[in-house]
């Protein structure tokens, strides 16, 4: 994963599998970045994520409220049919834009 | 009547390492009868919301092993039973309710309802203090929707 921080969007480029073994180091990296840059948007690309559980929604509303906290918005982009599917269950496109 | 073609079974230390390696090796398995990409990507996450299941709650405070079953029939069903010998659950339909969760805020409650969504049948039978065994019955077509 990597990150790209400009003109006050911070977005986090996921890679790989999305699951509850590897959502804890996703987490932390993210967190400690968005503290750092104070973004007033957070974009999470899931271009590519080859593998998402339900790990991958605790890990979106996570950052979402994180996010929410320090008044930055969120959206994600990048997701594929399937994801979408796993990612709407939990009604997260009332709370984030899906681009 | 169907008849069983295929089988394996497997036991592993109920790691969270272990994850990727165990829902991958069913997808492997389940691969024989010749599924969509889809398909197995059905099987690939509703396997592994079983196992972190069995990681995160059954063995929340001991460490123990999984065990999976996996069964293809003659009329290209798998069935994959789930197992673990970790705390059980007291209340399995209220565990079942979407968003329902005990784990915090970094777990969704999902488990159970992505589950039921990529499979074609889905059981939970768990006796608190003993353990869960988790069905997952998924019919393989081989079409391309």
């Amino acid at each position: 994963m990597r990150f790209d921080f400009s003109d006050k969007v911070l977005t986090v480029f996921l890679s790989g599998e999305i699951d509850h073994h590897n959502a804890g180091n996703i987490r932390q990296r993210t967190d400690s970045e968005i503290i750092k840059c104070s973004p007033t948007l957070l974009v999470l690309d899931f271009t590519d994520v080859t593998f998402m559980d339900s790990s991958g929604v605790g890990l979106v509303i996570g950052r979402y409220k994180l996010a929410k906290e320090i008044g930055c918005n969120t959206a994600v982009t990048g997701v594929s049919a399937r994801d979408k599917k796993i990612l709407m269950m939990s009604g997260l496109q009332n709370k984030i834009e899906f681009r | 009547m169907k008849a069983k073609l295929n089988d394996f079974k497997i036991n592993i230390m109920a790691r969270s390492v272990n994850e990727g390696f165990l829902r991958t090796v069913v997808a492997a398995f389940s691969a024989l009868a010749d599924p969509t990409i889809e398909e197995i990507n059905d099987i690939k996450t509703a396997v592994s919301e079983a196992v972190t299941n069995s990681i995160v709650h059954g063995y929340r405070e001991k460490q123990g092993r999984i065990y999976i079953d996996a069964v293809l029939f003659s009329d290209n069903t798998v069935k994959i039973k789930i197992r673990d010998k970790g705390c059980g659950i007291e209340d399995v339909k209220k565990a079942m309710e979407p968003l329902y969760t005990t784990a915090g805020d970094e777990r969704s409650g999902l488990g159970f309802s992505v589950m039921e969504s990529f499979t074609d049948k889905l059981s939970v039978r768990s006796t608190p203090g003993k353990g869960t065994v988790v069905t997952l019955t998924k019919k393989i077509t081989g079409k391309c929707e």
